[in-house]
């Protein structure tokens, strides 16, 4: 798991940690948290072109649809085929296994440090 | 009231005494709570005074009737509809309900009153049932996964359309349809593709094929609605190689016998299952259905009960991917589909538990052979048959169809007009049993006999008396390589209950699992589950209603076509609007027919670009669901901390979007229950810009006698007579959500090719000329005499005071709960409308108790959940109905009381969080009665909280009616992410 003081963070409730050109990214405890049981995870294609704030994917809770807004702008390498298989796991540990994709960079749009993202929830 | 109108409201035959549960002098103990002196003071100061109807605001309502007369005049309705034997066919089908089945089911309040099975605990049985439906389908259709029913045929096969748009890489508009598809289901596809950018290009599939270009998806209808039945693999095979979808429209009956769409390739099975045991019923309520093949299972609309586990780990039903719909999904959302048809679901399903695989099969062959004998009979007279494969319709070649079709009915049968010189003889379960001499129905009595081939089938036992002595099995009249040889139905659940005995005992078994309103108060807000009395239930299996076609002449149709022209009237003076069109089968789908007739006006006036629709951000996700689909863009127009829609924010999107405006939605009293005092501006706004206004009537049940929406601004409206009209919701359909508009709107409220017109001098349905919605002319006539009887027999007064009583019960509710839980909102001088939304965040705040644990504890104490978290999370919303007596409304209210007291000690720490009645609510007798009881508190206050709660005579009353849950609390999320949707093997219970 990720330190959650390295990392960065969207308004909408992603984290980015970007080490070098290829960046891991996943949704936050506290989003995780507001849409309850995790049931199903849509996510692109590995190969796919996302750009920063596009809708790429869904996470969806037995009460709620939570859209994925992609974070950074470039190329989809990976996606996390476990939690397509257990959707839990964005629940349990969103920060480490829970990591949902990664992507070549082409663009890294400023983003929030630990500071900023608590202070937008209340969490500070 | 004047003397003569309170002397006939307090008669003892009065009807509204039977209705509404409140008396005059509990009211008066109601009033004293609210703090109000009358019910005429609480709707003057609740009701905005721009928009109350005045007291002495004429109305065409006939004076109410008695239980007694009511009965009589439907009678004499009855009697001017003439029942013949039916071989129309076109996907409606003569049937033999099972009496078991008729009386257990379709006339038992313990099916028929229940809800849409939200809280599963308290619906075992009813989503076994749906489960049975949903086996039973996919089994039959060989596919995967099967939802729990669709609202009618043709509105599935538009589903089935949109389905494969949203699934299919290809990148066209492009959706091809056999030309053989069942007529109705054409007209419904033509105007929906239309709404949605759709090209559709007919094809003779069977004939030529697919035709070249591009297509997202296939329709082909088997076997045809020509009766052909031909092999569709090599169509079906061609639309996947170019990257579209096969839909396939079967015949259930047909699926014995036939290679289901599944072994020929298709990915989506569509259709009705009207001819397993329910009656026709002039076009409906029936059950439609969907199924596809794995990998298209999050692609379903509507309703798909799955299975999972409860808190002890024993296998429990539910109702899976919720957060697919429309209430969560909104604009986004892939179908308007809400309802299902659950009773006639249930009801089809158990006529399979019945009959069985064998039985069914069994019924198949008749039928078939049936249809081969007449092709027989009638080609040995000379007679062109048409096609030589067919399952149980034939097409033949005659001098002068329309003459034939008169003989025929003359004959008692109804037959069906091709065209000038093609009649159509569709067999069916009550057909098959003889009684039909083809030959002399179409006058070939006295033509030579002719030498044709002997068909290679036998009579079992040949004495010339006709096809029910056909050896069944013996026939095929289809294309050999079509012969089933797949099993279906194998589960023990369909080959267990052939005995009346056994099958009384299964439906008793279910039902007993289920609470319903014969059980006690539902107070679902929103949902409106008032009484569906015995009186308005009683025509609906009277055959001179239950067994006419949809498409039977109109003179054998009268007295249906003078009721529902009665009853059209009716609701267009109860909300001010001049047509109602009674066709849509459920509110969403008077929602589309309402929006596609202000996009049809808007067109016809050469405005195109007027697409948009403002929909407040507190309404319904239906709305915009269907708005999306009647081919308008949604705008949200924001709420204020009232509840209310903003209207600064309402004038600043008119004004952004002024020439594109095409409507506004709004619910009125709004979906926060709550009379906004401001709508009149609202209205008024939207109409300054060139705008129509839409008005969401699902809390018409708040207005009637008081307001109308025709005059306040109103330009159209759907209804729904399965809440405010008393249609029983049926454990989660049948619906009816007829839709009312203004006269400039009326061209464009729906039409239909087989709309029949009442006889002269009789004012019959409205005529119209907007795109068809439902498969039947008039939706489910079935019914429709169940609101009549209720308009009838309440009277323009009655009705008045239901609502009246209605909005007095909220109140009262409101006012005895407040200081237990917030509510949330409030109109004028304080007041709720007909519902309260009781906000449990500070409670949850404070003690952790959660709103699922309240839900939950509720069922302990005897009660039906009220909404949760609709339309505000952490929330409930009660809707109490005016025909809940205050007994039963006090015993809910000590209820609730006696929970926040519980709540309180599990904050106050007396109770751990993690082990207290609240969170492991609802208690099973098993787990009470376990040898084992590790928990904080006793065993007593797991199942018989009332001991110390309640009081007086409601505590009598709930202890004799304790209801236990079948199962413990269910894991939602365990069964979204093991998707089961058919029965689980009888094993997994052991």
């Amino acid at each position: 798991m990720a330190n959650e003081q390295d990392l960065q963070y969207t308004a909408d409730h992603e984290w980015v940690d970007a080490d070098g050109d290829v960046v891991t990214v996943g949704i936050t405890g506290y989003a995780a948290a507001q849409l309850g049981d995790i049931v199903y995870v849509d996510l692109p294609k590995v190969g796919d072109e996302v750009e920063a704030g596009q809708v790429i994917g869904e996470l969806e809770s037995t009460k709620s649809v939570g859209e994925l807004f992609c974070p950074v702008s470039g190329t989809v390498t990976a996606v996390n085929a476990d939690v397509a298989a257990s959707p839990e796991v964005v629940n349990s540990d969103p920060l480490g296994a829970g990591w949902l994709l990664k992507v070549q960079v082409t663009g890294l749009p400023d983003l929030l440090d630990k500071a900023a993202y608590d202070a937008l929830t209340g969490a500070a | 009231m004047t003397d003569l109108a309170t002397r006939r409201a307090l008669a003892d035959d009065a009807f509204r005494r039977r209705h509404i549960g409140t008396t005059v002098d509990t009211q008066e103990r109601m009033l004293d709570a609210v703090g109000v002196g009358s019910t005429d003071e609480l709707m003057a100061r609740a009701v905005p005074a721009a928009i109350q109807l005045a007291d002495d605001a004429p109305s065409t309502l006939p004076p109410a009737a008695t239980e007694r007369q009511a009965i009589a005049e439907l009678r004499a309705l009855a009697a001017k509809n003439t029942v013949r034997t039916s071989m129309i066919g076109l996907g409606y089908s003569g049937t033999i309900t099972p009496a078991v089945i008729q009386r257990n089911v379709l006339e038992n309040p313990s099916w028929y009153t229940a809800y849409t099975p939200y809280q599963p605990e308290i619906s075992q049985g009813r989503l076994e049932a749906l489960l049975n439906f949903q086996t039973m389908v996919a089994d039959l259709t060989g596919l995967t996964t099967a939802n729990a029913s669709m609202l009618d045929e043709s509105t599935a096969v538009v589903e089935g359309m949109l389905l494969a748009r949203r699934a299919s890489r290809a990148r066209t508009a492009r959706f091809v349809v056999d030309a053989d598809t069942l007529p109705q289901t054409r007209a419904v596809l033509a105007g929906r593709a239309e709404a949605v950018g759709i090209e559709l290009v007919e094809a003779d599939l069977a004939g030529a094929g697919l035709p070249e270009g591009d297509l997202f998806g296939v329709l082909v209808q088997y076997p045809g609605a020509s009766g052909r039945v031909w092999d569709p693999s090599a169509v079906i095979a061609d639309a996947k190689e170019r990257g579209g979808l096969a839909v396939v429209a079967a015949d259930l009956l047909a699926m014995t016998l036939l290679t289901p769409p599944g072994e020929l390739g298709a990915d989506v099975a569509v259709g009705s299952s009207q001819r397993f045991g329910v009656p026709m019923a002039m076009g409906g309520p029936h059950a439609g259905f969907m199924a596809v093949r794995a990998g298209l299972e999050r692609q379903l609309p509507g309703r798909l009960v799955g299975v999972s586990k409860d808190a002890d780990g024993q296998p429990a039903y539910r109702l899976s991917l919720q957060a697919r719909e429309q209430h969560i999904r909104r604009e986004k959302a892939t179908s308007n589909i809400c309802t299902a048809q659950v009773l006639l679901a249930v009801m089809a399903s158990m006529y399979a538990v019945y009959h069985g695989p064998a039985g069914l099969r069994w019924i198949a062959e008749r039928v078939h052979a049936s249809a081969a004998d007449a092709a027989h009979r009638l080609r040995r007279r000379g007679a062109t048959v048409r096609h030589a494969e067919f399952f149980d319709s034939i097409e033949v070649e005659v001098a002068d169809a329309a003459a034939t079709v008169e003989q025929a009915r003359a004959q008692g049968v109804w037959v069906r007009f091709v065209d000038r010189t093609t009649v159509a003889l569709a067999f069916d379960e009550v057909t098959a049993a003889g009684g039909v001499d083809v030959v002399s129905l179409l006058g070939l009595g006295d033509a030579a006999l002719v030498d044709v081939e002997q068909p290679e089938w036998r009579y079992a036992h040949d004495d010339g008396s006709g096809w029910s002595a056909l050896a069944p099995g013996a026939v095929r009249s289809f294309p050999q390589q079509l012969r089933r040889t797949s099993g279906f139905l194998s589960h023990p659940v369909f080959n267990t209950f052939h005995s009346e005995t056994g099958m009384m005992r299964y439906l008793k078994y279910l039902a007993d699992l289920d609470y319903a309103l014969d059980r006690g108060m539902i107070p679902l807000g929103s949902c409106t589950m008032k009484l569906n009395a015995a009186t308005e239930m009683a025509a609906v299996t009277w055959p001179e209603f239950a067994d006419l076609h949809p498409f039977a002449p109109a003179e054998d149709v009268a007295g249906s076509l003078e009721l529902i022209g009665e009853l059209e009237g009716w609701l267009a003076d109860l909300t001010g609007y001049d047509s109602v069109s009674l066709q849509p089968n459920a509110g969403s789908q008077g929602e589309l027919a309402g929006l596609l007739a202000i996009r049809g006006y808007h067109r016809a006036n050469g405005d195109e670009d007027r697409t948009v629709c403002l929909i407040p951000s507190s309404a319904h996700g239906t709305n915009a669901a269907s708005a999306v689909l009647a081919g308008l863009k949604v705008v949200v127009v924001a709420c204020d901390e009232l509840g209310n829609v903003d209207l600064a924010d309402l004038r600043a999107k008119v004004a952004a979007h002024a020439d594109r405006l095409a409507a506004l939605m709004i619910t009125y009293p709004s979906t926060h229950g709550v009379y906004e005092h401001e709508v009149r501006a609202v209205t008024d706004a939207v109409h300054a810009a060139g705008g129509q206004v839409y008005i969401d009537g699902a809390n018409l049940n708040a207005l009637v006698g008081r307001a109308r929406f025709g005059d306040f601004g109103g330009d159209v409206s759907h209804l729904n007579l399965h809440k405010t009209f008393c249609i029983p919701h049926g454990g989660g359909g049948p619906g009816v959500g007829p839709v009312a508009a203004k006269a400039h709107l009326a061209p464009h409220l729906p039409s239909h090719p087989f709309a029949q017109e009442a006889p002269a001098g009789v004012r019959g349905p409205g005529r119209f000329g907007g795109t068809p919605v439902s498969a039947a002319p008039f939706g489910s006539p079935g019914i429709l005499p169940i609101s009549w009887a209720y308009v009838r027999m309440m009277g323009a007064d009655g009705l008045r005071d239901a609502t009246d009583a209605a909005v007095l019960a909220a109140n009262y509710v409101a006012a005895r709960l407040a200081g237990a839980y917030p509510v949330l909102y409030r109109g004028d001088d304080g007041l709720v409308a007909h519902e309260c939304i009781l906000d449990l965040r500070p409670m949850t705040e404070s003690t952790g108790v959660t709103v699922d644990d309240v839900a939950k504890r509720l069922v302990d104490y005897g009660f039906h959940a009220p909404t949760m978290s609709f339309p505000v999370p952490g929330t409930l919303m009660v809707e109490p109905t005016e025909s809940e007596d205050l007994g039963e409304i006090d015993r809910f209210v000590e209820a609730m009381l006696a929970i926040r007291g519980e709540a309180e000690r599990v904050g106050a720490g007396e109770w751990p969080a993690d082990d207290n009645p609240l969170r492991n609510a609802p208690h099973t007798a098993r787990a009470v009665t376990d040898t084992v009881w590790p928990h904080a508190y006793s065993r007593e206050v797991a199942a018989y909280p009332f001991e110390d709660a309640i009081r007086g005579e409601a505590r009598l009353r709930a202890v004799r009616g304790k209801y236990w849950p079948p199962v413990r609390r269910i894991d939602q999320a365990y069964g979204d992410r093991n998707l089961v949707c058919a029965c689980p093997p009888p094993g997994a219970f052991e």
